[in-house]
């Protein structure tokens, strides 16, 4: 299983090298509500839902998922969703990455906390699905395929698992297995 | 190096991937809670993601108003929902409109089930 998970990875990153430039352009297509499988067509709502199309067409563009680059679209304020509601509600952020790099067989992984504490909270993550403290999370990809660990909101809501290198997105460095480091950015 | 048999493997992968994608291809991240709703006459609920992330962050539903989450783990009663529980805390003719427009969230196709549906590439967590 394991040699066909690096397998798979090795044919993403090649076939992602060899359509690297110029860069990839891709069509965005989205269903309509009446016709995606789960809204029902005869509903009264259907006339006053939003077309997921009207929204989204609008921020920056992705190949997966909502077709949509959740974190440009933060970063470049094309949206600003709200952080709470009630105004006391204490909203944490944190800037360390964490590197994971325990295969010699993929790139290694780097977790960046801004981009996740932008969206979540500590408590999303902590101490439930992982651990606070570098290295001691046993992770792989099998449960994370199998919808645990990393794979709770990517493949569900964040983008999906499809996306190798976007979780393989370090060249490996004979750094150590696990390592957390003040973000460079 | 075996380099020309990469691309007829990776078809291969890629043809497999693609007919693991199921039938519904609702927009990534819609979930369908529908413990209830058949039973009590109305269509299942469809909560759309996309739609509440461009407004709000997820620790707003997922920490400050304690949604869990997991498809199906939230036990959500209409009644709930009218005392300002759940979508409540918002659809509350304040935030947001209020629980008597019913069809707006009990929109989905009757007798769906319960969970996480959307298309382009996943199904959900471990649904490949
Ligand atoms: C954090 C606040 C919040 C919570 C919690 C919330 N909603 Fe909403 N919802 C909103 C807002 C704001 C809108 C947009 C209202 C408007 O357009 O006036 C909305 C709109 C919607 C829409 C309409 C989307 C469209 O296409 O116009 C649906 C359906 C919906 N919500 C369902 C739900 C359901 C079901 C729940 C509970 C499982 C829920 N919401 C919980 C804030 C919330
Ligand atoms: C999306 C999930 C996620 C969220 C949200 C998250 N973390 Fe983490 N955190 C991780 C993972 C994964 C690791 C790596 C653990 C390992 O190496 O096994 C980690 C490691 C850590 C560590 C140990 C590494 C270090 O920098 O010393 C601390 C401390 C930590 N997190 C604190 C926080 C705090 C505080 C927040 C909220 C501001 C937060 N985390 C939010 C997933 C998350
Ligand atoms: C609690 C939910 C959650 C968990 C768990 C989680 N993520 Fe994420 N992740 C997100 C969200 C939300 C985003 C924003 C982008 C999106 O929604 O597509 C994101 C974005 C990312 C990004 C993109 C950052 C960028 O700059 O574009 C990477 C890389 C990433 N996650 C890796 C991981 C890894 C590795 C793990 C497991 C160690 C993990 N995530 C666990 C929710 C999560
Ligand atoms: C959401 C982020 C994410 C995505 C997307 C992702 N991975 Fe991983 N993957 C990880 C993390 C985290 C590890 C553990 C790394 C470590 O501990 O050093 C891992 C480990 C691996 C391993 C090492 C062996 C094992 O069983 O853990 C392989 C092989 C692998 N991934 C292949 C892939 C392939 C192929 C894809 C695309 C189909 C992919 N990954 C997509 C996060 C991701
Ligand atoms: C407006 C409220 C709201 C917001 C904002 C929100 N969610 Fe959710 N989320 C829900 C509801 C409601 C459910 C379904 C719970 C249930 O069925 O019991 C859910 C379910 C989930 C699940 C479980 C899916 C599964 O497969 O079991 C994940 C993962 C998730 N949300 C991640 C996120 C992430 C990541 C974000 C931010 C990008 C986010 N949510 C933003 C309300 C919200
Ligand atoms: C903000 C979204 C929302 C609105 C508006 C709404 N509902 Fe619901 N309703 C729900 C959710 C969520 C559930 C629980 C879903 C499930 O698991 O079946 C539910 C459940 C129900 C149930 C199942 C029985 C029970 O006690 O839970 C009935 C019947 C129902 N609603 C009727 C109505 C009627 C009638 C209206 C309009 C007056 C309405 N709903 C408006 C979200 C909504």
């Amino acid at each position: 299983m394991r040699l066909a998970l690096a397998l798979l990875l090795a044919i993403c990153t090649v076939a992602a090298a060899q359509s690297g430039k110029p860069p990839p352009r891709f069509e965005r297509n989205w269903d309509s509500l009446a016709k995606d499988g789960v809204h029902d067509p005869r509903s009264p709502a259907m006339r006053q839902l939003q077309e997921p199309r009207e929204a989204l067409s609008a921020l920056p563009a992705d190949s997966a998922g909502n077709q949509v680059r959740w974190v440009d679209a933060l970063r470049d304020g094309s949206i600003n969703p709200r952080s709470s509601l009630r105004p006391e509600a204490e909203v944490r952020l944190l800037e360390t990455d964490i590197y994971m790099s325990r295969y010699g067989s993929v790139p290694a992984v780097r977790f960046p906390h801004r981009e996740h504490t932008l969206w979540l909270d500590c408590s999303n993550c902590h101490e439930k699905l992982f651990k606070s403290k570098v290295g001691a999370n046993e992770i792989s990809m099998l449960r994370i395929l199998q919808g645990e660990q990393c794979g709770q909101c990517h493949g569900a809501v964040a983008f999906p698992l499809t996306e190798c290198a976007r979780c393989h997105n370090t060249p490996r460095t004979p750094a150590k297995p696990r390592q957390a480091m003040e973000s460079a950015r | 190096m075996a380099a020309p048999r990469v691309p007829r493997v990776s078809l291969i992968l890629l043809a497999v991937l693609a007919l693991a994608v199921p039938e519904a291809r609702s927009e990534y991240g819609d979930v369908v809670l529908n413990r209830y709703s058949g039973k009590g006459g109305m269509r299942p609920v469809v909560f759309p993601h996309w739609f509440h992330r461009v407004r709000f962050r997820c620790k707003v539903c997922h920490h400050e108003l304690g949604f869990e989450m997991r498809a199906g783990a939230n036990d959500v009663r209409m009644s709930d929902i009218i005392d300002g529980r759940f979508c409540g805390m918002c659809h509350n003719n304040d935030i947001a409109w209020g629980a008597e427009r019913c069809d707006l969230c009990h929109s989905g196709k009757p007798g769906l089930k319960s969970g996480i549906y959307g298309g382009h590439q996943t199904n959900g967590p471990g649904r490949w």
